[in-house]
Order: C-alpha cells, then structure tokens, then sequence
C-alpha cells in the first residue's frame, strides 16, 4: 500500500510540469503553430521563477513572473513566425537554443541559493483519508491547478466563440479569414497563453518540486510535452491522462528501484517510452482526432 | 552551439585586485606572479563537484597573493573545452586545471602544443610530460561516512540517489554499506540510479521513493546534492553530502555529515611547483591521509561517541591495518567476490561492476 501510495504521488509530481508543458504546446498547435521552443520557454520559466523565489522569497510571485516571462519570450517566437512568416521549426529550434543561454545566463547567480519554494497545502480531512489520501491530497498549488487548468482549457477551445476562432484558425486559417476572423491576432493570442503555461511548466520544476536552480533541468521535457500533445490527440482532457501516465512511468521505474525489484535500471529508465510506443501503436491508426489541419503551416495573408 | 560564459565582471575585478596587490607589494617584494586558468563542467555554487574546485581556486588565490585566475564555469567537453584552454593560453596562462573527467583528450590535445604550459586534470587514466593527473580514492571515506549512518539510523534502511551505475560510484556505495553493517548488522543500503547527472526534479522524486520504502538516511552521488539533501530534511529524514560541503546548509537537522574533496592546498603545491620551476608529471592518488579530503563537519544527529570510533578506524586504514574490501565478501546475488584473508584493492576499483551483500540494487 506504502508504494502505491507513493507510486501515485510521485506520478503526480513528475505529470504535473509535463502537463503544464503539454497544454502550452497543445493551444499552440489548435492554433496551427508548431512550437519546438517549449524546453526553451521552460528553462527561462524555470530561472525567472528561482531568481524571483529567492530574491523575494514568495513563491506566488516567483509562478506569476515565470508566467509572465514566459509569455514574453515566446512573444520572440510569434513575431518570427507570425509577422516574419518564419519557418516554424527552426524558429522553435532556435528559441530553445536561446532559452537554454538565457536561462543559464539569468540563473547563474542564483545557483546553490536556498528557497522556500510551494508550500504543501494539506487538504483538510481528504489528506487524512485511509489509503491514497496522503498520495492525492497533500501538494504544492500548482499540482491542485493542473487538472483544472485542463479543463479549463478545453471548455475554451470547445465551448466559446474565441476557442472556436482559434481551432478554425489552425484548421484553415484563410477560411476563418473569410468567416470575419483575424488569423494573426487569435494566433498571438494562442501563443501569449502557451507562454504562460510553458513558463508555469517550468516554475513548477524549480519552484515546486525540485526548489533547486540548474542549468538545462527541464531534462528534455518540453520534447516529451510534443510528444504528448500528439498521443492526447489535440484534446486538453486527454492530456491529464496522458501526463498522468508518463508521470507514472517515471515514478513507477524509481519506485521500483527503491523496493529492489531486480530489474536493470538501464531498462527501467525506457519504460517511459516503452509506454508511450506502446499506447501509440494501440491508440494511433484512427483519423478522426488528427493533427490540425493547416498545423506547421505558414499563414501567407489574403492578398 | 556553446554555453561557454567567461564572467567578465569577475575577471575584471581580480584584474584590479591583482595589479593593486602588485603595487602594494612592489615587484621586488617576492611575490612571484603566475596566471592559473580553470575549466568548470558545471556551475560553481553547485554545493557539489564544481563548488569544490571553485573553492580550491580561491584557497589557493588567498595562500599565493601573486597568482592571477581565469575561471570559466558551464565549459561543455569536447572541442569547446580545447578553444578555452586555448583562450586562456593566448591570455598567458602557465597553469591550467582542467576540472572535468571529460577534459582529459582536449587537455591532452592542448598540452601537446604548448609544453611550457602545466595541466592538470582530476581522475584522469592517461598523462603526458606536462600534463599531472591527481584524485583521492574515497572508498575509505565513504565506508566511514557508513559507519556514521549505521548508528544514526533508526529504520536501519540507508539509501543513495546515484547517477550512474559506474564502477567507482558501485565501489562508493559498497563502502557505505560494509561501514554500515560494521556498527550495524541490520543496516541495508537501497540504490536508485536516476541515469543522469542532472535532473533535479528527477533526483526528488527518487528521493522520495526511497523515503516511502522507509528509509531515513540519504546519500546522493548526483552533480549536486542540494534536491536530495532538501527532500531528506523536508520529510525529517538525515542526509550524507559528497563533494562540497556546500550542501550542509539545506538541512540543518538532519546533516550526518559529508565527505569533501578540498583541493585547496593541493591547488597551492600545483601552483608553487609551476612558479618556481619543479613541477614534474605525476599520477597523484590521496586518500584519507591527505589534506585534499575531508571529512565532516557532522551534524547535530550524530550520537556523540561516533566520532571517536569514526577515527579509531581511519587511523586502521591509514595505517594499513584494514581494508574496506576484506574479504570474505559475497555479491547481492549471492556470488563469492572476495575471498576469507584477501583483500579487493583499491587501485583496482574501475574492474568493480558488483554491489555487495546488503545492497539493494541492480549494478547493471
């Protein structure tokens, strides 16, 4: 029971950065914008989050300026690729390279300083509870918000006039034009938000779980969140599952590891990816929740 | 791409303290002057591996008013690594410390070209005639920092949070364990191996499945130890640091204590053999004996008597008296590794792809 508990509440804590990262890639590409620079937007969320933590000791500010930083770096990207037509791959490429120096540069200084970082909220009477309570109810506040900022998110994109413009956008953007909507505009929108999230990603790896400065520590996260954005289909409420899932996977090897189960670690460190080839092959082959339609493309205007 | 930052600002101000020690002393006032230059794969306030060579620079710098340091952090290996040195040749360095095990073929390619140039690299297999190799074998210290554990704990489940699965990180942690078992028959070391050497968010949660199997004792062999070191004190449980004492400071509690390369002092004898002209190439390999590794300083949880027992039995080691690897010793699997009355030397600790009985892990 002890290590399913533990299971669980360590499959959290590593799904909740990569579900942060997943919607933020998600909204992006539901607007047509393939963002390679997510590691990048992370890494300077990451930073900006531990240099505000430690310089002011509040862990809320520490998550709103890595928000706020994030959206104003991938705000590099949108005018790359929406104002300069920029190819969207290497733009993305490019970003992650920047923000791998960037973040290194403004860390720096604060490497190896001490944070308080998220507090864990126990939920009154539910961390309590016999059996998972511990595992479910006793974590930082951005792991409570994760689920919400799913659904959320999806509630946007499925259910309002906004969300609607975005997903025509990124389906066929000279169509959405006609229909009296402005490509450029949801599509700036689309990224101000994935910044947000790409940068709240990051604040949660520094500030919350690992409340430690390193340079490149998001480790290849914002490729995984790529990865996810396409096994979740494109919907924000699969993403949950499939963070979930990965975030298991990751907890699931050390967890067993720790109980000793003799197993190469070697191997135990691919399960990750054993999983998620394996839910691939048995999920993918259905069209009916493909990639956008006019996803990676270049918008080239209406005259 | 390359992540290479030379810290300008840095430089700047050593160049003006240097050249104001300069006129307070006066040239003819002996202090002989020397440019050392430093490669660090990582950052310098690591509270681990890179801090410990940051901090040797700056002890050496203290002890030889006369020496000059340019001191690059986050220098990737391979050829960006030979470009620095190469940059901090043309600036006129003579000393080079080349502080990574990945430095070891570009140092070699750079020493090559430059003989008049010393280099020196941490844990290196090969050398050259300007080129010194030099490391201190910790198992000793780690089956010490062992022996602390076993009488601290109170589940007697002891755990480490490690990189790799590499020969002398095995070696490492079979110390810790045979140190364990010694005061503490029950004690059991559980290994998790996080397959890189940085991904803090990776360490913590390892930290924490070793916490949920009832562990209270955690060592880390990571870049850095502050994640695993903060996790253990979040949730009362008692760490053991590596590499920089550095680390103390995330866990004010539950600090056993740390073993710690100060290479201060030997960063002193390196610069003071290239000033005055007697270097010669050597492989050097301390031990417990030397002043470049320490143990300590321990922690409030300690039980008071295990210091003096701790050092009953590094006066054995350094007197030859004992070994760590004594035989008889059987493998977790069970398999005969070392036989009653022989002894697996240190020397040959790269041949150990084992852990020992008592530890639960995979070495493969």
């Amino acid at each position: 029971m002890q290590g399913l508990r533990g299971l669980l509440a360590g499959a959290i804590v590593s799904g909740t950065p990569l579900l942060y990262a997943t919607l933020a890639e998600l909204v992006s590409e539901r607007a047509g914008v393939v963002n390679l620079g997510l590691e990048g937007i992370m890494l300077v969320g990451a930073a900006v989050g531990f240099l505000t933590a430690a310089s002011t000791g509040s862990a809320t500010l520490a998550v709103a300026a890595a928000a706020l930083a994030g959206a104003l770096f991938n705000m590099i990207f949108a005018f790359l690729v929406i104002s300069r037509r920029a190819n969207q791959l290497a733009s993305g490429l490019a970003l992650m390279f920047c923000g791998v120096g960037l973040s290194a540069l403004l860390g720096a200084p604060y490497t190896g300083s001490q944070i308080g970082g998220l507090g864990e909220i126990r939920i009154p009477g539910l961390a309590d509870l016999p059996l998972l309570g511990p595992a479910l109810f006793a974590h930082d506040v951005l792991v409570y918000l994760a689920a919400p900022a799913a659904t959320v998110l999806w509630w946007v994109l499925f259910f309002t006039r906004w969300g609607l413009g975005l997903r025509a956008v990124g389906e066929n953007p000279l169509a959405a034009f006609a229909a009296g909507r402005d490509p450029y505009r949801l599509q700036y929108q689309a990224l101000v938000v994935a910044g947000i999230l790409g940068g709240v990603a990051g604040a949660h790896l520094s500030v919350g779980v690992a409340k430690a400065w390193a340079e490149w520590m998001t480790a290849g996260r914002g490729f995984i969140a790529v990865a996810l954005v396409i096994f979740s289909k494109w919907q924000p409420l699969r993403a949950v599952g499939g963070a979930l899932l990965f975030g298991g996977a990751i907890s699931l090897q050390l967890q067993m590891q720790a109980a000793g189960v003799p197993i190469s670690a070697f191997l135990l460190d691919t399960l990750p990816y054993l999983l998620s080839l394996a839910v691939l092959a048995v999920w993918g082959g259905t069209r009916r929740h493909a990639a956008p339609g006019s996803l990676g493309r270049v918008f080239q205007g209406t005259e | 791409m390359s992540l290479t930052r030379i810290r300008p600002a840095r430089t700047v101000r050593f160049l003006l303290i240097a050249s104001m020690l300069v006129l307070v002393c006066g040239h003819g006032a002996g202090a002989q002057s020397l440019k050392v230059g430093i490669l660090h794969i990582g950052s310098m306030t690591d509270g681990g591996y890179n801090q410990a060579h940051a901090e040797g620079v700056q002890v050496m710098k203290r002890n030889l008013p006369g020496v000059e340091v340019i001191e690059v952090e986050n220098v990737p290996e391979g050829a960006d690594a030979e470009r620095v040195m190469e940059s901090m040749v043309r600036q006129g360095a003579r000393l080079i410390i080349a502080a990574s095990f990945g430095y070891l073929e570009p140092a070699l390619r750079v020493a090559a070209k430059y003989p008049d140039v010393k280099f020196f690299h941490p844990g290196g297999y090969k050398r050259a005639p300007n080129l010194t190799t030099y490391w201190a074998s910790t198992p000793e210290a780690f089956y010490l920092m062992g022996m602390a554990a076993g009488r601290t704990t109170k589940t007697d489940k002891l755990g480490y949070v490690v990189a790799l699965p590499i020969s002398f990180f095995l070696a490492n942690i079979n110390a810790f364990e045979l140190g364990a078992r010694s005061v503490n028959p029950k004690a059991e070391t559980r290994v998790v191996f996080t397959g890189t050497f940085l991904d803090p968010a990776k360490e913590a949660v390892a930290a924490n499945a070793l916490l949920d199997q009832g562990v209270d004792v955690l060592g880390v062999i990571v870049d850095s130890p502050i994640t695993v070191v903060q996790t253990a004190e979040k949730r009362n449980a008692y760490s053991v640091g590596y590499h920089s004492l550095g680390a103390q400071k995330f866990a004010p509690k539950g600090w056993i204590g740390g073993i710690a390369f100060t290479w201060g002092n030997l960063y002193t004898r390196f610069a003071r053999q290239v000033m005055d002209g007697t270097f010669k190439s050597e492989n050097i390999l301390g031990g417990l004996a030397d002043d470049y590794l320490t143990l300590g300083p321990f922690g409030p949880a300690v039980p008071a008597d295990v210091v003096s027992l701790l050092n009953a039995k590094k006066g054995e080691f350094m007197a030859g008296r004992t070994h760590v690897f004594a035989g008889p010793l059987r493998d977790n699997r069970g398999v005969e590794r070392v036989k009653a009355d022989a002894f697996f030397p240190l020397t040959e600790l790269g041949k150990m792809d084992w852990l020992v009985e008592g530890v639960i892990g995979q070495p493969r």
